[in-house]
């Protein structure tokens, strides 16, 4: 049974997707067998599962994701960061200090102080309490240079591209280092100033014309053209 | 409902109402969506001379912390009228109207929207009114629901709201603030049309229990007339043309 | 919004909700069964009229003070009638000690539409000097024990109250000035009744208990007056209502408020 709705059609939130057959995918929820869109978006299905893909939307912290946050505050436990999410996150003083350790405060400030930039991994979350970050992985820390822009975190997807070949194609085009926070928050750092200040040209032309198509020829073309 | 002293001819002999409309025609109504640029979500609505504005912060982290709720995310939700928006200058603190107008409106709008999805944190709804001519508490649950989609929430529905009266004796829909003051019976409902499900009902004056069906009958008639409204102010802000949108199908990172 | 309500505990709930499917209650009564009503009028003698009224263990004290004041500017010729309502902390562990929230001033605001709207309170007759002095009656509702349903208890206090009230009566002199003569009957018009009704999953169930009001999915206060018409609607609470629930509930409604108004007047 097909949807109720056509494919690539932009719902709202109670628009009715699909009844019976489908099963509820992202941003939907299923009430009496019937599936609804709970955002704003466009409506696709794969096999049988129908989502929309919001067009409006904040971040919601996964485990595994890859985060860029703001030291907010410092507490004998470790530092609260601000990751542009409902909930602040902690970087637990165990996850900087390797030894059982008493850390006075003062010391902890020595470390990561309030203002600083991290790039970190989300390492636990659930219900009761807010997301846990960790330090370890490669290039994770605290963000001594480069520059670092904000974009809706829906858009972050088109950004990284299938299987990474946007971000791919950018980094080559550009020869910048481009870290991406799943949170919204990119890091862009490289050698010449005019470099970085295209790449973030390209991550907002990215950001604006996500979901028309050709865009990845245009941003091809874009690279292209700037390298002559 | 306060009646004048001398009473007002508010249906004319053609049957129409002191602006003109018929008993079960609604003022003329415009949404406008994402109009602030710091709040979440925003959206603003013109209905008759009711000019409204709501803005969605959320879901954020509760302050003061003692107030989160365990198993679901705060909704708060702040109705305040400017002190130019009515006739008489209103002192610029809350009032009792206000203070009750605030919960109504919270409890209208929560149900539709997936709050267990965020346990501990807040959203925080504010509906400043601008200008009022009578069912602001109507156009305000409108137009916070709309604020609340653009905020990108989860919600189970839009939630539309409509009230309709006895005016002259007659059932009319979407009393202005003349027909509210000197009518004699005022009801506002809101509705999440697709389940049907009614989150705002009040009524004060005098209704039979025949003019009451009537009335409330004529009210979900106007708030599935405010949905469409919505869905359409939506669509047109949202819209993406369809050859412009590429295959999606390949894109998304599962 | 924040959850005054008390904790229930999940077995409660699951024998409450057993109980609902074959129509009945925790305390044993029938899904249209009001608790005891016991009205006492009079008790504070300082006050222009008092009145106690127990629902169930639920206890609404409410005090009738007449004073004279300005009118409103659009209603000259007219009296003016203010009620508040105090959810004292004696009257219950969730109460907290200040001015009124939003759950008093929702209370005070509905038991007040009541009685306006139903014009129980001859305000025309509440006239002293037009355009400079009327009388003012203030409608305290003092909340002193809270075991569900604070709404329909406090309309019953407030009008049982008001129905005792005496005022002053005034004499314009020659000079201008007024003075009292006597006293005489509050003027009243009619005799409004709020009927509470709880929706706990697919039942309705009127004047709602402490246990069955922390459990409800929403609640509908219907206020009608003499003549059974519906002066006033009030829906609170999170959940939701379809349109049956309503027109069922307005039908429960019409019939509870005749038995009560004899109940509360016959004392």
């Amino acid at each position: 049974m097909p949807l109720t709705v056509e494919d690539r059609q932009l719902v709202t939130p109670g628009d009715l997707l699909a009844e019976v057959d489908y099963k509820a995918g992202e941003n939907t929820y299923s009430e009496n067998d019937k599936i609804y869109a709970s955002k704003i978006g466009i409506v696709g299905s794969r096999r049988n599962i129908v989502h929309v893909i919001a067009l409006r939307g904040f971040y919601t912290p996964q485990v595994g994701d890859i985060v860029i946050g703001k030291v907010v505050d410092i507490n004998l436990g470790g530092w609260v960061l601000d990751i542009n999410s409902p909930y602040q996150a902690i970087l637990f003083v165990s996850e900087v200090f390797e030894r059982s350790f008493n850390p006075r405060k003062d010391e902890l400030s020595e470390v990561f102080n309030i203002g600083d930039m991290i790039l970190a991994k989300v390492s636990g979350f659930d219900r009761t309490r807010d997301p846990a970050l960790t330090l370890r992985g490669r290039g994770l820390g605290k963000i001594t240079h480069g520059r670092i822009i904000e974009m809706t975190s829906a858009k972050i997807p088109r950004l990284i591209g299938k299987k990474g070949s946007m971000i791919d194609m950018v980094k080559k085009g550009t020869g910048c280092q481009i870290a991406v926070g799943q949170n919204g928050r990119v890091l862009v750092r490289g050698k010449r100033e005019e470099d970085v200040a295209f790449t973030i040209k390209i991550i907002r032309k990215v950001e604006e014309e996500a979901h028309t198509s050709g865009l990845t020829n245009r941003i091809s073309e874009l690279i292209k053209k700037e390298k002559m | 409902m306060v009646e004048g002293s001398q009473k007002k001819n508010l249906i004319n002999k053609k049957g129409l109402r002191v602006d003109g409309r018929k008993p079960d025609e609604l003022r003329s109504t415009k949404f406008e969506i994402g109009l602030l640029e710091k709040a979440m979500g925003s959206a603003y609505v013109e209905q008759g001379k009711n000019k409204i504005i709501a803005a969605v912060y959320g879901p954020r982290e509760t302050h003061p912390r003692h107030l989160a709720l365990q198993d679901r995310a705060l909704l708060r939700c702040r109705y305040h009228m400017a002190p130019f928006s009515v006739e008489e200058r209103k002192r610029p603190a809350p009032s009792r109207r206000e203070i009750e107008l605030s919960k109504v409106i919270g409890e209208a709008l929560e149900p539709a929207v997936f709050v267990d999805l965020y346990p501990r944190a807040s959203i925080d709804v504010f509906i400043e009114v601008l200008q009022s001519d009578g069912g602001s508490r109507c156009a305000s649950i409108s137009v916070a629901s709309l604020a609340l989609a653009d905020a990108g929430i989860p919600l189970r529905d839009l939630v539309a709201s409509c009230a309709a009266g006895k005016v002259d004796g007659e059932i009319v829909l979407d009393l202005n603030d003349d027909e509210d003051k000197l009518g004699e019976a005022d009801l506002p409902v809101a509705l999440m049309p697709q389940s049907e499900s009614i989150t705002l009902l009040q009524m004060d004056g005098n209704f039979s229990q025949k003019e009451f069906e009537s009335a409330f009958n004529l009210a979900l008639k106007g708030c599935g007339q405010i949905y469409d409204l919505q869905k359409q102010a939506l669509k047109e802000k949202y819209s993406i043309k369809k050859e412009v949108l590429e295959d999606l199908e390949g894109e998304k990172e599962e | 919004m924040v959850d005054s309500s008390e904790i229930i505990t999940n077995v409660m709930e699951r024998r409450i909700t057993k109980l609902l499917v074959q129509d009945k209650r925790l305390d044993g009564r029938g899904l249209t069964d009001y608790r005891e009503i016991k009205v006492e009028t009079g008790l504070i003698e300082k006050a222009d009229g008092s009145a106690l009224v127990s629902l169930g263990n639920t206890k609404v004290l409410v005090g009738i003070k007449v004073d004279v004041g300005e009118p409103y500017p659009d209603t000259p010729d007219e009296g003016v009638q203010t009620v508040n309502a105090e959810l004292v902390p004696l009257a219950s562990p969730v109460f907290e000690p200040g001015p009124p929230k939003e759950d008093a001033i929702e209370l005070a605001r509905v038991v007040d539409r009541g009685i306006r709207e139903s014009k129980a309170i001859d305000v025309k007759k509440l006239c002293i000097i037009p355009g400079k002095k009327v009388y003012i009656v203030f409608i305290d509702v003092y909340v002193l024990d809270h075991d569900g349903n604070m709404i329909d208890a406090s309309a019953m206090a407030s009008i049982a109250a008001l129905a005792i009230s005496k005022i002053p009566v005034y004499e314009v002199k020659k000079n201008g000035e007024i003075e009292i003569t006597t006293k005489k009957s509050l003027p009243l018009n009619d005799y409004p009744i709020a009927v509470t009704i709880a929706k706990i999953e697919d039942s309705l169930l009127v004047d709602p208990s402490l246990e069955e009001e922390n459990m409800m999915d929403t609640r509908l206060t219907i206020s009608l007056n003499n003549n059974n018409d519906i002066c006033a609607i009030q829906k609170g609470g999170i959940g939701t209502l379809k349109k049956n629930d309503i027109l069922n509930a307005a039908n429960i409604a019409q019939k509870k408020a005749k038995e009560i108004r004899k109940i509360v007047k016959g004392k």
